[in-house]
């Protein structure tokens, strides 16, 4: 169980995309308890589905006829790179296109936002039975197109630059895990095509507060070295923020919550080495200013291995195991 | 230590993101008004309702002398003696310009109020009404020519007031408090224009007294904000009590005759009834044309159909139709299939730069709608200018009749010809901002900014190329978009030019120039 599980659905739903896409429950390298040896590249190709009819506005849930299901298809690229065996870097970039299915707006693609972590293995401890690991996480993520956030729900982005900060706890014994983490994440103001709109008061001017975010997410099931199953809850919090006014449209700054369950896997090919295949769905079990969302997620990565001189990991060499979690 | 270096570059990024965190509008920290000139004979310019600048009498003042005035001062200097830092604030908030903060704050309440009704649960809409406060829907919907309607009644009536204002501070000629008693501090630039009756207290009480008529649920609110523009110029040293006093109560005197107006205006004729509604659609079909209907679902009713019985204030109802262009291409017509197919091959791949240039111009729902931007545009070029207060009024109130009289002119093109959007006639136009609830023709953002940068040409003629061009680009925007045809933004142009030009007529003639 050396890889990566990575979906698109925390590179997007991490930073930025609360309302197309509330943080799903994919396992991913940002957030799971799984490092890439050192020298190692892990590299992959995700496709993602989000879509909604119903969403809250405020605390108000309703649908609306001029909008039908709005859907985000994500196609992303991401890879892991083992700095050492306790020092990852991670990089993502996702290409978003939505779709509503009714009234008359016209869908919106294109890149998203360049998502980059640091990910540290701060501390293994053999407690009972298990092993307790500790991580420290930092990520960064800015806009790499310019794409219009204020037009939302239709927006692939809310175009903030982020930083966020992680801390998990992992602990495993036998095959069952479990994984706890909280991240808090600064958002940078951002700028939107108009000289003025209004919050709970108008404001004159093209720059747009974004309040910082909170989450937790928790995730516990079964892991071996072919296979990962997992159960993931996930709570998140805008730290400010107003609520949508009855028959308006969503803006960036409004206070998006969201509270999602989902179950992913992983599955490491036998017949090619360094080769796995990820999944996974989630739905929002609670909002507030976002959809009511339904998602899955499908990826593919490959480990590279630069630890010899062949290039290739999947050539008779096995690939390392974690450093972490081996029985 | 990696560790180390990481957390320090994390710190560093951490720290340019915080110190981006500060939003404040354009015009927070701008410096305190100093006209060029006091337009001392402002008392004479040519007024909108007012039959003469002393139709309401303002008593003459106490001599600076008296026991009442002294008390007046005293009151000043026991506020100066202990400002601060939020009545300083005040001070200096409400020292850009009466006009400015009341015009931004009148946008704000549009923003605010510009919001369509959500349905009932059998799919009908109601309908805003003032008889009914607090309660949802809220009142009143502040769409654009609702929204253009509530600037110029405002703009027009601080303006009177401001001439009446004027009028009696020649006639009375009383100094300010901080030319009267050398201790007392001007905590704003200092003028030579007479304080009584108060120019603030005028505009406070005016713009108060109009919320009566047009934002019924802000009373309150804007009653703070009035007594807090009052309590800022006493504070400043620039007026007094008494000069404040005699001030608002000839602001909300003047307002009374604005209010008349506004209540007899036909705006209650605008809804119309489902009846009516049919019948547009029964005339344009006698007419060989497909009619005009509502892309929401549920059908929402026509936004104001019957906006072009409002009495205009630049010229009589009689001559709105003469406003009316030729009619749209014949909706059968190969014409209108050909301009429906130029808004699909636009609109299909956008173009690099077209969804800013929508964005910007779009000022939908929960916006202060195109008249307001508009406004926007024409107080920071104003801002720029050192207008007398009763200039700054004069011009915004040029502004916003123009306004007002082109969605009226506009509003009688839309229904007379009740022609159908785009997308009505080919579903596949997908939009680049929402579709607004009423005919195609003529495009409504074409023909305010065309009709303000007319008027905003011949005010700031160095800035004509420049205003120009931004109404060409609004007018621009609504066919990127895919929500107009070519030919609504060419002849809504056309149209609020037209329209500007009385505006223009009424500048030349009306003493200021």
């Amino acid at each position: 169980m050396h890889l990566l599980n990575f979906t698109k659905r925390t590179l997007i739903a991490a930073f930025t995309l609360f309302w197309v896409h509330p943080p799903g429950a994919t396992a991913q390298t940002d957030i799971d308890a799984i490092m890439m040896n050192k020298n190692n590249f892990c590299v992959g190709g995700t496709y993602g589905n989000n879509s909604w009819k119903n969403y809250w506005e405020g605390t108000f849930k309703r649908n609306n006829l001029n909008l039908g299901t709005v859907s985000t298809k994500t196609f992303g690229l991401m890879g892991n790179y083992g700095i050492t065996d306790k020092l990852n870097f991670l990089v993502g970039l996702p290409y978003v296109e939505t779709h509503a299915s009714a009234g008359t707006l016209h869908g919106q693609k294109g890149l998203q936002d360049l998502s980059m972590w640091l990910k540290w293995l701060a501390l293994e401890q053999q407690i009972g039975s298990g092993t307790l690991s500790l991580y420290a996480i930092g990520g960064l993520s800015l806009p790499v197109s310019h794409y219009e956030p204020a037009f939302l729900p239709m927006s692939i982005g809310l175009h903030s630059t982020n930083l966020s900060g992680r801390v998990m706890a992992d602990y495993q014994t036998g095959n069952f895990f479990v994984t706890a983490s909280g991240t808090y994440t600064w958002r940078s103001d951002i700028t939107i095509d108009q000289n003025s709109y209004y919050t709970t008061e108008l404001y004159l001017t093209d720059k747009v507060y974004m309040p910082n975010m909170a989450s937790y997410n928790v995730r516990a099931g079964y892991r071996s070295e072919r296979l990962i199953a997992e159960a993931v809850f996930d709570q998140m919090y805008t730290l400010g923020g107003f609520d949508i006014r009855k028959n308006d449209m969503p803006f960036p700054s409004n206070k998006m919550n969201a509270t999602t369950a989902g179950v992913n896997f992983k599955y490491t090919f036998k017949a090619v080495d360094g080769l796995s295949l990820v999944g996974g769905g989630d739905y929002t079990l609670a909002g507030r200013n976002v959809g009511q969302a339904t998602a899955w997620d499908i990826g593919v990565f490959y480990i590279l291995s630069f630890t010899h001189k062949g290039k290739k990991s999947s050539q008779g060499q096995k690939p390392a195991q974690p450093s972490s979690k081996t029985n | 230590m990696k560790l180390h270096k990481i957390s320090t570059a994390g710190l560093m990024i951490l720290t340019l993101v915080a110190c981006n965190k500060s939003v404040s509008n354009r015009t927070a920290n701008i410096a305190a008004l100093t006209p060029g000139s006091e337009d001392i004979n402002a008392g004479g310019w040519q007024t909108v309702l007012l039959t003469r600048p002393d139709t309401f009498a303002v008593a003459a003042p106490a001599a600076t002398n008296s026991t009442a005035y002294i008390a007046d001062l005293n009151e000043i200097k026991g506020y100066q003696h202990s400002l601060t830092s939020d009545q300083e604030a005040t001070i200096k908030y409400w020292s850009a310009g009466g006009v400015l903060r009341w015009n931004e704050i009148l946008r704000g309440l549009v923003a605010k109020y510009n919001l369509p009704p959500y349905q009932n649960a059998d799919g009908s809409y109601p309908i805003p009404s003032s008889a009914n406060p607090f309660a949802y829907p809220q009142y009143p919907f502040a769409n654009p020519p609702y929204a253009a309607r509530a600037y110029a009644y405002i703009a027009a009536a601080q303006y009177d007031a401001l001439v009446a204002c004027w009028h009696y501070k020649t006639l009375y000629n009383r100094p300010a408090p901080y030319t009267v008693d050398s201790t007392i501090q001007a905590k704003v630039p200092k003028t030579t224009l007479p304080a009584y009756p108060s120019e603030a207290a005028v505009l406070a009480g005016v713009t108060a007294e109009m919320m009566k008529l047009l934002f019924p649920d802000e009373i309150a609110n804007i009653q703070q904000l009035a007594q807090q523009h009052e309590l800022s110029v006493i504070m400043s040293g620039a007026a007094a009590r008494s000069d404040v006093t005699a001030g608002e109560a000839l602001g909300r005197q003047i307002a009374d005759v604005f209010i008349a107006r506004g209540r007899t205006d036909n705006t209650s004729k605008a809804v119309g009834t489902q009846a009516q509604w049919t019948n547009l659609q029964t005339i344009a079909i006698n007419n060989g044309q497909i009619p005009w209907y509502s892309l929401e679902t549920p059908q929402r009713p026509p936004m104001l159909p019957f906006f072009s019985l409002v009495k205009p204030f630049l010229f009589d109802s009689a001559t709105v139709a003469s406003f009316r262009p030729g009619p749209p291409p014949s909706t059968g017509s190969d014409t209108l299939k050909q301009d429906a197919q130029e808004v699909y091959n636009i609109v299909k791949s956008p173009a690099s730069g077209n969804m800013k240039i929508v964005q910007f111009w779009a000022d939908g729902a929960g916006t202060y709608t195109p008249p307001g931007h508009w406004n926007a545009i024409a107080a920071e070029d104003f801002i720029t200018q050192n207008f007398s207060e009763v200039r700054w009024a004069r011009n915004l109130a040029l502004l916003n009749m123009a306004e007002m009289d082109a969605a009226i002119v506009c509003w009688d093109i839309k229904y007379f010809y009740f022609n159908p959007r785009p997308t009505q006639m080919n579903p596949a136009i997908k939009t680049l901002t929402g579709i607004p609830n009423f005919p195609s023709y003529v495009s409504g953002h074409s023909v305010f900014s065309s009709a303000a940068a007319t008027i905003l040409s011949h005010i700031l003629p160095q800035n004509q190329a420049k205003y120009q061009a931004m109404a060409s680009q609004a007018a621009e925007s609504r066919l990127m978009g895919g929500i107009h045809y070519r030919v609504d933004c060419e002849v809504g142009l056309t149209v609020g030019a037209n329209v500007g030009n009385y505006a223009v007529t009424r500048a030349e003639g009306d003493g200021a120039e």
